[in-house]
């Protein structure tokens, strides 16, 4: 069965100005969006700055309420929980963030930020948390004596895998990882994501993989998303998308991703201009006016994703 | 790609030393290295490997505390060494450029653009302000930047990143340089802009006849954009030679495990092979080889004795005692 599914998400935040600070537009950052994460598998989502990526890590963690469509949760949609259901919701969910020198406190000790989340939701003894500590630690590959220092004596990589036992220490089904490698160094990235991949097939994880290297999110994820100006463009398996995608943001996007091997060549598809506002976005396809194949009907008609050649693609030309 | 070296680093070390002078710490620590005229080098290495420390060593524009001990620096024929502060001061920004990370910290915030890409020009070629200003205008333009009158009389906060960047190119380029130094020159950018801007490097190279060094921890980017390699950990240039030689057959196993470590497009979910541990602490570097404690090959003697580099083949040189001629193979 589907873990999560979000049906036509929209976010927009609503932009003030003049005497009496009434909205005048809107910033539109997640438009209409729609997919599903199943059962121990990766959504990988993909985009540049400012596609609304983030945006989406925030409705699915309920760190920001939609402004219309609804998520559902093992069935149920989260509109519809009372406080305990939500509260079992936040647990089931939880977050790995990009810079883990600013998302570990570093007045506490290892142990009791991992600690933390047991605590406060399951109120533990000491003794039985300071075991759990141990387990969590043992899981993401770290010493048990890790618990008595502080943040500041570990490494990049080291305090990631921090944060990672404290994202599980409640045994969470799906976890949002929004760039949990973009700060560390290159030789220690692969260990990071060696270990996602491991704890995935080990303790049935979701993954909720949000990163701007293509490269890494091919390689992490089951299904991939690609996101431009709030809206997905291309959504399908990670193999299809990947290896021959449609979309021409996706093409260029790929194009654009850095080759592995000097002898890796690519088409090569430089876009002109960069990502309009998404306070005002362009009317038709939002792509249009970057696209190579752009045509008359793109800057009228809104294109629908609809299934074409084994993935969801918007985009006239299919 | 013949001639004579344009730029020539012999075993250039530089030190950073503590106020009391007890503790060193080897940022730089003998580094050989050649370009040519229109050439590109990528210098890879990761966060504390010395590569930008290099790349300041080059302009000798150090911070208080460091100094180039030992070795030679040698630009064009002449010794960067001897020069004074004011004769260096005449080959920084007119003959050898640098473009840094962060274009909004390049930047001055208080400034025009205009005043910014045309003051390289007024300075060193003593050029009047109309014609500096006429020459900023045509900078833009070789930048590909829309509208560039209007850009012009705009300060650097009403753009986006990816032009403030290559507003940053403009100044660099506005001498005509021999050597243009770019220090992760599109960490800041998106994926899409980082392509212009990559492309906007080479076209420049080509119609300046530059010669690049690339400073990068993206392995990537070395792959796209540089005829030869240098990559450096904890201080040292552990491989050099021409790119293709260093992606197809590294000889140190650090430059090994880094290729592999990258995950590629369309290679599926296999496992990416990972390098234990971590970079060590420059001031408290291991015994003999400062990759030793995390190489899966180390022999007995890298625990004790400092690699020289060996030569490994064209152009091609390794610091690792396995590529040592009387290594047991």
């Amino acid at each position: 069965m589907t873990l999560l599914e979000a049906h036509d998400l929209t976010k927009h935040f609503p932009l003030r100005g003049g005497l009496f600070r009434r909205a005048e537009g809107a910033v539109r950052a997640v438009d209409g969006v729609s997919f599903t994460i199943e059962p121990g598998r990766t959504l990988g989502v993909v985009g540049e700055s400012g596609c609304g990526k983030s945006t989406t890590a925030k409705l699915v963690l309920k760190l920001e309420e939609p402004t219309g469509g609804e998520i559902r949760f093992d069935g149920q949609s989260l509109q519809s929980l009372d406080a305990a259901g939500l509260r079992k919701y936040r647990k089931s969910v939880q977050a790995v963030f990009q810079d883990p020198f600013a998302s570990l406190n570093p007045r506490m000790r290892v142990g009791a930020i991992i600690a933390e989340p047991l605590v406060t939701n399951e109120s533990l003894p000491a003794g039985e948390a300071k075991k759990r500590v141990a387990r969590l630690l043992e899981l993401v590959g770290l010493p048990e004596r890790a618990a008595t220092l502080f943040p500041h004596e570990f490494s990049g990589g080291q305090r990631q895998r921090i944060a990672i036992a404290r994202a599980l220490a409640l045994s969470p089904r799906l976890v949002v990882l929004d760039e949990p490698v973009s700060a560390l160094d290159v030789s220690i990235r692969a260990q990071i994501l060696n270990l996602l991949v491991d704890l995935q097939r080990d303790l049935g994880l979701a993954y909720l993989f949000i990163a701007h290297d293509l490269a890494a999110v091919a390689h992490m994820s089951h299904a991939i998303a690609v996101m431009y100006l709030g809206k997905i463009v291309e959504y399908g398996p990670a193999k299809t998308v990947a290896a021959d995608p449609k979309h021409p943001y996706t093409q260029a996007l790929f194009a654009a991703a850095l080759p592995a091997h000097p002898d890796e060549t690519r088409e090569e598809i430089i876009l002109t201009g960069e990502v309009p506002s998404p306070i005002n976005p362009p009317a038709g396809c939002r792509f249009h006016p970057r696209c190579p194949h752009v045509m008359p009907r793109c800057s009228v008609e809104v294109p629908p994703l609809e299934v074409a050649l084994g993935r969801e693609v918007a985009c006239h030309l299919y | 790609m013949n001639g004579s070296p344009l730029l020539e680093l012999d075993r250039l070390s530089t030190h950073y030393v503590s106020a009391r002078g007890t503790r060193v710490v080897k940022a730089v620590d003998e580094v050989s290295l050649t370009l040519r005229a229109g050439e590109t080098l990528g210098v890879v290495g990761e966060s504390g490997s010395g590569k930008t420390t290099l790349a300041l060593s080059i302009l000798r524009l150090l911070p208080p505390g460091a100094s180039i001990v030992s070795g030679g620096l040698r630009f064009d024929g002449e010794d960067l060494l001897a020069k004074s502060p004011t004769e260096m001061r005449r080959i920084r920004g007119k003959r050898i450029a640098m473009i840094l990370q962060d274009p909004m910290a390049s930047l001055n915030p208080l400034f025009t653009v205009g005043d910014q890409v045309a003051e390289p020009v007024r300075v060193h070629e003593g050029t009047g302000r109309r014609s500096a200003r006429e020459r900023a205008r045509s900078l833009l333009k070789s930048v590909r930047i829309p509208a560039p009158d209007q850009r012009l009389k705009e300060y650097p906060h009403q753009m986006s990143g990816g032009m403030r960047q290559r507003i940053v190119g403009a100044i660099a380029i506005s001498c005509e340089p021999r050597v243009l130094i770019a220090d992760e020159p599109t960490t800041s950018l998106d994926v899409t802009i980082q392509a212009q801007y990559l492309k906007l490097l080479r076209d420049l190279q080509r119609e300046h006849g530059l010669a690049l060094i690339f400073i990068t921890h993206n392995l990537g980017i070395v792959a796209r954009m540089c005829d030869s390699v240098a990559v450096m950990y904890a201080g040292r240039v552990i491989e050099a030679g021409p790119v293709r030689k260093i992606f197809n057959a590294p000889v140190h196993p650090y430059t090994q495990a880094l290729i592999e470590s990258i995950p590629r497009l369309g290679s599926g979910p296999a496992r990416l092979t990972a390098i234990d541990g971590q970079p060590p602490d420059l001031a408290r570097l291991p015994e003999g080889c400062s990759f030793q404690p995390r190489c899966p090959k180390a022999l007995d003697r890298c625990r004790t004795d400092v690699p020289p580099a060996f030569d490994v083949g064209a152009a091609h040189s390794a610091r690792c005692w396995l590529a040592s001629p009387q290594a047991p193979a």
